[in-house]
């Protein structure tokens, strides 16, 4: 299971990591190196076993359906790069209709 | 998109198959992760928290509540709730999704293997629809892309709040049963208080997944899944769209790709939402955050035997209660408010089918008229009960009723203090009756004789000339009793 | 002699605050020198030691770090100092909300003056990955003090605080603790609240406390342990006087010595330390017993499977929306692309691939899957030997003394070799301990305790009673 440049193309555009064309040899060396390492696990004979989920089996603790929310000691404005009329504001889409479907997932 | 339309006859030779998926926001207080209010129509942004900003650092805590409701909602859909479920984060990036992932349910969600009946065939047996499965997630927050020119405007107040979707088998055949399907889903969701299920304020969101086939074939077709779909009504037109659009390109001898396409309501036509290459790979993995969720056998029997009657149940019940036509039953059953305030009404007035009429007619007619919602009605059941025993003890007119009726549903007051205030009950004492008869026979002596020596034509004169004096309130059926007496007296 | 709820009280909290500024320029623990503190506001500092004091000459009741002086890795949210995970995607942030750890420390008396350098976003073992240039090991200024949390390590080394709070993912407490020659200690996964704890792989990471000495390091995490509501993975179970653990002789202890973490190739001289070390515990009325961990080996793989996966996840928020950096480009994608390229550094980068890759369809199973499932196995290696009567586990922190800065940064996979002795318990959920045992070249090394879940009063015993045995010969 080698990494293709291609892989390497398609996981930067998945987490939305711009990889300019002239580093995507190296990554796809590096990366075919250290996963060359974990070919070790395909020996290991893993045939039933659950794979851990969540460490300890108590269970998940609920909390009430009661506020006050935790507060901000400094309002979204004070940090948030662009605000507007209470507003985030980030670009529009440049091809909307790409992630439209995101928006609604 | 092809504007060419498959005749008739092609069209005959396919069926539909259908399958949805409905998100329903669950009615909880707070969010499904942190404490931040679920309240609408606030200041963009003023229920948030280092929770659902996804602040560095910050950690999902799941709301008991939203855990109760999601399991109620399965419960009501037949399904079998799993005793360990576990979390998944679903990956994607969104401007109005802060963690840039979205918790929710994957290979081990809530509940599965559950159904819907959603009419009946013919020959009496339900039309059933298997629900694939039942799973917890939370909600993204609101882009708003025509705000400002060229950027996009995020408000996360609904950000993390609770939702559950319900994931329908393929077993819908036309646009019609889709909608059976939404209405009984919608309606068994209203019965259990699991939500508003309100497709117009976005907390009942449908999906649908469609492919076509010749009819006798029983293999499944390539699958579309259609978006932005805003109405029940708006689902039924979409599917049939996509159904004549897939028709289209298979008779055509094409092949239907997968894609998910977006329902143009204006346009009443479907079109592509993405190209392929872009589509998507969420990297779905167990939510390392939240342990798995543990449900006690104890607890989930409790959950089931808490559960309401349901709508099904109830219709079943009312036709042999109260004997009633079919079509009265499906009215009075729309909603479990309407259906207790008819029982209410029935129960304490004795006739239910009086009782249905009211409602069917006056009741309906003035909460539609105000929309006033049942709970915030100012006529109770057994007020009304009171005015349909005033009308069937013939102390008011059916006439006069709808006056009393009127100035109930203005004041909330008790039907008799109305009766009184208007001066609409029946005069029957005869003595009163008696007094303007005499009266009356005194200012019309020569019709007087004429009646009594036989010009029985006259009876109706007087009757109307003694209604006249009473100002109404006189009851004619003893008016003419006590004119023939005295003619014969 | 130790009282319950054992104290460590400064003269006063106001001189306690100037002596460790005092420290820190004396150490030059700034970026002119070891680098090992990023932000730090003295005027603040000295504010929260008057408001202490006034606090104690009202008659209030000392807590148990009344006037204490603390630093804290730059992952975990404070109130008044940025918290930046060392990355330039955070530069400048600071958390509107605080650590549960932050407030435990500080309710306790604790008066945080620092917040320390680090791996960006503790993806490392050196502390060279850091936005804000390397750390220094304050043994020699030349070597990697280890990392992630090099900063805390290095400005305890360096006496500038005696109690630290960092973060551990693979061993980024104790590995550091092992190269700085200080008391670094890792608790059981679920023993102290990750709220407040910026996420690298959530169901690896825990806060660890290091201390100029053990008592150090148990004071500080029985003031931060304990459940909290807001961690859902916190655990319930009551929080033990830690420092009791002092008292305890050795009598009766078996402590097993798992051959995986001996191999043949191993450094002689670090060899040599550890066998001193097991003498000495033998002569405390310990019995030494040789184990078996089969699944050591793998430890490296699976971790390097898992963390990466879950931090592709965790670092996904960092998209210039809400908080931190944003460089603006050409629509949505294009402010993505350049705010997250620029944000994060190439090891950072690195792991982020790494991890979608192993996530995205297709190789799930093949990766994630089965790392989980291996993982399973190395957890039930630990739950063996402790069923078989084993108190504690044994071993070398590390395999090697402190290494150069720089010599370790063209193959990945040679620092993350570092991890070889330590992701196991991150991995497992075990708690384990680094404390001093000698010098090889005169830098210091570490031995590691680990023994099983919640156990951390055997895993103090231990690091107690090797502390006094070895006393002096600790540091040569
Ligand atoms: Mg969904
Ligand atoms: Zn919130």
């Amino acid at each position: 299971m080698a990494v293709t440049p291609d892989d390497v193309r398609h996981i930067a555009h998945l987490a939305r990591l711009a990889v300019d064309d002239a580093r995507v040899p190296e990554l796809v060396r590096e990366l075919n190196g250290i996963l060359g390492h974990m070919e070790a696990l395909g020996k290991v004979e893993t045939e039933g076993v659950e794979p851990t989920t969540g460490v300890g089996d108590a269970g998940l603790a609920l909390r009430e359906d009661a506020g006050p929310p935790i507060p901000l000691t400094r309002p979204l404005e004070g940090f948030a790069p662009a605000m507007r009329d209470g507003f985030l504001i980030v670009p529009r889409l440049a091809t909307h209709a790409d992630e439209e479907d995101d928006a609604l997932a | 998109m092809s504007g060419t339309m498959p005749s008739a006859a092609v069209l005959a030779r396919y069926e539909m198959v259908v399958g949805l998926e409905v998100h329903v926001q669950l009615k909880t207080r707070t969010k499904a992760f942190c404490n931040c209010s679920t309240s609408f129509g606030d200041a963009p942004n003023a229920n948030t928290c280092p929770i659902c900003l996804a602040l560095p650092g910050a950690l999902p805590v799941l709301n008991y509540e939203a855990v109760r409701l999601a399991t109620r909602a399965a419960l009501a859909l037949c399904c079998a709730i799993r005793e360990r479920s576990v979390f998944a984060r679903k990956n994607y990036f969104y401007p109005d999704l802060p963690k840039g992932y979205q918790i929710s349910q994957y290979d081990r969600p809530l509940a599965e293997h559950g159904h819907l009946v959603i009419g009946t065939n013919a020959d009496g047996s339900p039309v059933t629809v298997g629900i694939t499965r039942v799973h917890m997630e939370e909600d993204a927050g609101k882009s708003i892309h025509d705000r400002y020119p060229g950027l996009t405007a995020i408000d996360l107040n609904r950000s993390g709040v609770p939702l559950i979707e319900i994931v329908s088998e393929p077993d819908m055949r036309s646009s019609r049963e889709a909608g059976a399907y939404l209405r009984a889903l919608k309606q068994i969701i209203e019965y259990t208080g699991v939500s508003d299920a309100n497709m117009e304020a976005g907390s009942l969101r449908v999906d649908a997944n469609i492919s076509i086939r010749e009819c006798g074939e029983t293999a499944l077709g390539t699958k579309t899944e259609v978006k932005n779909l805003n109405s029940f009504s708006g689902v039924e037109r979409a599917l049939e769209s996509e159904f004549r659009r897939q028709v289209d390109v298979v008779s055509g001898g094409g092949a239907v790709e997968q894609q998910t396409m977006l329902w143009d309501g204006a346009n009443g036509e479907v079109r592509p939402a993405r190209s392929k290459e872009a589509s998507h790979d969420y990297r779905y993995f167990p939510e390392p955050d939240l342990p798995p969720l543990v449900l006690a056998t104890k607890w989930i029997t409790a959950q089931r035997e808490a559960l309401p009657e349901l709508p099904r149940e109830r219709r079943d019940r009312m036709r042999t209660e109260y004997r009633l036509q079919e079509g009265d039953i499906e009215v009075l059953t729309a909603s479990a408010a309407l259906g207790d305030y008819f029982e209410g009404v029935a129960r304490h007035h004795g006739d239910a089918k009086a009782a249905a009429n009211w409602i069917m007619g006056e009741v309906l007619a003035t909460l539609n008229a105000t929309d006033t919602p049942l709970d915030r009605f100012r006529v109770r059941p057994a007020d009304l009960a009171g005015l349909l025993d005033l009308v069937r003890d013939g102390i008011v007119s059916h006439s006069a009723a709808k006056r009393v009726f009127a100035e109930m549903v203005a004041t909330g007051d008790r039907p008799e203090q109305i009766a009184d205030r208007l001066g609409v009950r029946q005069e029957s004492d005869a003595g009163a009756l008696g007094a303007w008869l005499d009266a009356v026979i005194a200012e019309h002596p020569a019709e007087w004789q004429r009646y009594r020596s036989g010009e029985r034509k006259l009876q109706g004169v007087l009757v109307g000339m003694v209604m006249k004096k009473s100002g109404g309130r006189a009851d004619p059926r003893k008016v003419n009793q006590l004119l023939v007496e005295r003619a014969i007296g | 002699m130790t009282i319950p709820g054992d104290r460590r009280v400064a003269p006063d909290p106001v001189s306690g605050v100037e002596g460790a500024f005092a420290a820190m320029e004396r150490a030059r623990a700034g970026a002119d020198g070891l680098n090992a503190v990023l932000w730090h506001d003295r005027d603040h500092a000295l504010d929260e030691a008057r408001a202490g004091q006034a606090y104690l000459d009202d008659g209030g009741v000392p807590g148990p770090l009344a006037g204490v002086p603390v630093a804290v890795k730059d992952n975990i949210a404070t109130l008044h100092l940025p918290t930046t995970c060392a990355s330039r995607i955070l530069q400048g942030y600071v958390s509107p909300y605080e650590a549960t750890a932050v407030s435990r420390l500080r309710r306790a008396g604790g008066i945080v003056v620092a917040k320390t350098n680090c791996d960006e976003f503790a993806m490392g073992s050196s502390s060279e990955h850091s936005a804000f240039g390397p750390v220094r090991n304050p043994h020699d200024l030349a070597r990697v003090p280890g990392g992630s949390s090099g900063g805390s390590a290095a400005a305890v080394a360096a006496g500038v605080v005696s109690i630290a709070l960092g973060s551990e993912t693979g061993g980024s407490v104790r590995q550091p603790a092992a190269f700085c020659g200080v008391v670094g200690v890792k608790p059981t996964y679920g023993r102290v609240s990750r709220y407040g704890l910026v996420a690298f792989a959530s169901s690896l990471d825990q806060i660890g406390v290091f201390g100029r000495s053990v008592r150090d390091a148990a004071l500080g995490l029985e003031v931060i342990a304990g459940r909290d509501a807001l961690d859902s993975t916190s655990d319930a179970c009551p929080v033990p006087v830690y420092t009791d653990a002092a008292e305890r002789d050795l009598e009766g202890m078996v402590i097993g010595r798992p051959k995986e973490y001996f191999p043949p190739e191993l450094d002689a001289r670090v060899a040599r330390a550890c066998d001193r070390a097991l003498e000495r515990l033998v002569d405390a009325g310990a019995t030494v017993k040789d184990v078996s961990l089969p699944h050591t080996a793998l430890a490296i793989p699976v971790y390097y499977i898992i963390a990466p996966a879950e931090a592709s996840s965790n670092l996904a928020r960092f998209d210039g929306v809400r908080y931190g950096l944003r460089i603006e480009g050409d629509g949505l994608r294009a402010m993505y692309d350049a705010t997250r390229s620029r944000g994060f550094g190439p090891e950072v980068t690195r792991r982020i691939l790494l991890g979608t890759y192993v996530l995205s369809a297709g190789y799930y199973d093949a990766y994630y899957r089965k790392a989980q499932q291996v993982r399973t196995r190395i957890t039930e290696d630990f739950r063996a030997v402790f069923s078989k009567g084993v108190d504690a586990l044994f071993t070398p922190t590390t395999p090697t003394p402190a290494f150069a800065i720089g010599s370790k940064t063209t193959d990945p996979y040679e620092m993350y070799l570092n991890d070889i002795f330590t992701a196991t318990a991150n991995l497992a959920g075990v708690p384990a301990i680094s404390v001093p045992i000698g010098r090889v070249d005169a830098l210091p090394i570490g031995g590691q305790f680990i023994t099983p879940h919640f156990d951390e009063p055997t895993m103090f015993a231990a690091a107690f009673a090797l502390e006094r045995a070895l006393g002096q010969e600790a540091h040569r």
